[in-house]
């Protein structure tokens, strides 16, 4: 009976010409499906955009913020989606240090997602200003005074951390691309395709020099966007937590935005990994067991946030006297005004993701995608809750009031969504969505023994074999 | 004209590491590989020294270390804002710049070192390439000085070279 080597990530998977086939075949020309969605992503876009100048020109008292709530749906979507470009680099960076062999197929979706992701960001704190032609006001340079910004503000770190986040995890991305441009570039027939890979490859020819150098520059970035990682979300949570706002002054809210970033983060993967497993016949890419494995990492987080709400808890019992204080923010979210936003954020984030400690359910796609839309829909009502539950029960009683959205909020959040859904779906049919070097990495290399089905042949012993690959006897092919 | 330059193209990774012994043996060492992934049984065939990367990493990550803690120090002397009981130089609100700016600086300085090490995006001189080598192809490319040329040619064939292609050194330097 011959023997096949079989990658134990990818077992369908057998030549890396394959790859190359089936990752650049979704280059290819699209459906009438996906001018459909582009073309609503792009009503979307301008959704958004109407809304914004709307605000712009009749002026921000069109959203629905009003003393004490100055920050609502905007900042709630900022921080939801920094906290979705989380899962991307750890991915592709943490998950790469600690050598998990099933990231390959995953990581460029998930990355770019995170540059997306943070490019809709960024959005947010701009459009969220009552003069948004100043948002350069908290960039690092000194006024006509020669007074620069105050660094000691959470407000100027939180610029130093989301433009170093966004430069270095674009830069991240760009450069795992490289090699695949090249992949792109030599298989393409189509002129503007081919012109643009050519420039986009920079001269890659896939020799060993610039491989040896590209494995250090990979290794080194992905070192660097690790701690950035947990730095960015860490920041944008002491944005909240450096005031003296009762239902914000909190030392555990680093680690818990940090848990919950990579929570939402590593949900919105799943949802969008599922349709484009589908949709482009990646069967064989994204297999159950890769979703098992995310499915375990966002069950992991879960928890923590879980146990950071069970903490929030504890405090206002165990404290006691101070109840009124640290206590209010989530007596108040589970029982005040915005009740209805707690219960939400409840049963996604800590009932929901309990149904993850199945198996079955792990590797059951339709469900995993119901799932995961749970959560990031619970995601988005914990900073809700957070941000205007907090500020709506700020000290005085006779200053509280209730928050409702405007319409420009709603359709700046709806806008948002198809913002970050245009980007990706150009990113799907211009770049290749799985990195074609990487995954050659987990499947068994070419070598002549192999290929002539021929284990008996002296070679078969002594070749080693990579920590991903084994054997099987293969009884189709024999 | 025996001299020149010899690209054998594989495709089984174990003869293009054969291939790659054999002519070392044979005194050829200016040698270059191409490889559809990071291939380390080429890599270590060919014996390349550390990437010097890792300097530019260490070195950028370090300038933004300091330029991090430097820009705030710096303007807060420049521009004295006293309040009571407040330092004026508060270095644990300034570790935060200090650390992104480390990440940033050190990220970029990768990128830098990795374009001039690996010669990216420079104007390409070197005709030896086929486009198989980002599918599923090895290749092997060896510069054989005068009379050298045919040895490089056969051990290419024997260790299992499906194709081999061949320039004398002046159409080598050419385009």
């Amino acid at each position: 009976m011959p023997t096949v080597i079989r990658s134990e990530t990818h077992p369908e998977i057998q030549k890396y010409e394959d790859v190359n086939r089936d990752v650049l075949s979704i280059l290819g020309r699209p459906g009438r499906a996906y001018y459909l969605l582009l073309a609503l992503c792009i009503a979307g876009v301008g959704l958004l955009a109407f809304s914004f100048f709307a605000q712009v020109y009749l002026g921000i008292g069109l959203a629905g913020l009003m003393n004490p709530v100055m920050w609502g749906v905007y900042i709630t979507t900022f921080v939801f989606w920094v906290g979705i470009a989380h899962s991307g680099t750890l991915i592709s960076a943490i998950l790469f240090l600690f050598r998990a062999r099933w990231r390959q197929s995953i990581y460029r979706a998930a990355e770019a997602m995170t540059v997306f992701a943070v490019m809709t960001a960024g959005l947010f704190p701009i459009i969220h200003l009552g003069r948004p032609q100043l948002f350069y006001w908290l960039m690092p340079y000194p006024n006509q005074r020669e007074l620069w910004p105050n660094f000691t503000s959470p407000l100027v770190w939180d610029v130093f951390a989301i433009s170093t986040y966004l430069i270095v995890s674009a830069t991240f991305f760009a450069l795992g691309l490289i090699p695949d441009i090249a992949a792109a570039r030599d298989a393409t027939t189509v002129p503007w395709r081919k012109r643009l890979y050519t420039v986009l490859a920079l001269g890659w020819r896939g020799s060993g020099r610039q491989w040896l150098h590209f494995n250090r520059a990979y290794l080194y970035l992905a070192a660097l966007a690790t701690p950035l990682v947990i730095s960015v979300h860490s920041v944008v949570s002491w944005d909240f937590a450096m005031s003296i706002v009762p239902g914000w002054h909190s030392t555990i809210f680093a680690p818990y935005f940090v848990a919950g970033a990579i929570f939402s983060g590593l949900a919105m993967v799943i949802t969008l990994l599922i349709p484009i497993r589908t949709i482009f016949g990646l069967e064989a890419y994204f297999t159950p067991r890769h979703f098992d494995a995310m499915s375990k990492l966002v069950l992991f987080t879960g928890i923590i946030v879980l146990y950071a709400y069970l903490t929030e808890l504890f405090m206002v019992w165990y404290s006691g006297r101070s109840y009124k204080l640290e206590g209010q923010y989530i007596i108040a979210a589970l029982t005040g005004n915005y009740w209805w936003a707690g219960a939400i954020m409840l049963i996604c984030n800590a009932v929901v993701p309990q149904l993850l400690w199945s198996k079955k359910i792990r590797r059951n796609l339709p469900a995993l995608f119901v799932i995961t839309i749970f959560i990031n829909i619970g995601m988005w009502f914990e900073r809700y809750v957070i941000i205007v539950a907090s500020l709506a029960r700020e000290y005085m009683p006779w200053q509280w009031n209730v928050y409702k959205p405007g319409w420009v909020e709603m359709g700046i959040l709806v806008g948002s969504f198809a913002w970050f859904g245009m980007w990706f779906l150009l990113f799907l049919r211009l770049l290749p969505a799985v990195s074609v070097a990487e995954l050659k990495e987990v499947l068994p290399a070419p070598r002549r023994w192999g290929r002539l089905r021929q284990p008996s042949a002296p070679r078969d012993t002594g070749i080693p074999q990579g920590p991903g690959q084994r054997r099987v006897e293969d009884e189709e092919e024999g | 004209m025996d001299g020149g330059r010899f690209l054998g193209v594989f495709h089984e990774v174990d003869t293009a590491v054969e291939a790659i012994g054999n002519l070392r043996q044979a005194g050829l060492t200016d040698l270059e590989t191409y490889s559809p992934l990071p291939q380390h049984d080429l890599e270590h065939a060919l014996h390349r020294p550390q990437s010097p990367v890792r300097v530019f990493t260490l070195v950028g990550a370090l300038t933004g270390l300091a330029t991090g803690f430097a820009l705030p120090i710096w303007t807060g002397l420049d521009w004295p804002l006293i309040t009571g009981g407040m330092p004026m130089i508060p270095i644990p609100a300034y570790v935060v710049p200090a650390f992104e700016l480390m990440i940033l600086f050190g990220a970029l300085a990768t990128v830098i070192g990795l374009f001039i090490n690996a010669r990216l995006g420079a104007p390409d001189r070197e005709l030896a390439y086929h486009p198989s080598f980002s599918a599923g192809s090895f290749g092997v490319l060896v510069a054989a000085p005068e009379g050298k040329g045919s040895d490089a040619r056969r051990i290419l064939e024997e260790a299992g070279a499906a194709e081999i292609q061949a320039w004398d050194e002046e159409s080598a330097h050419e385009a």
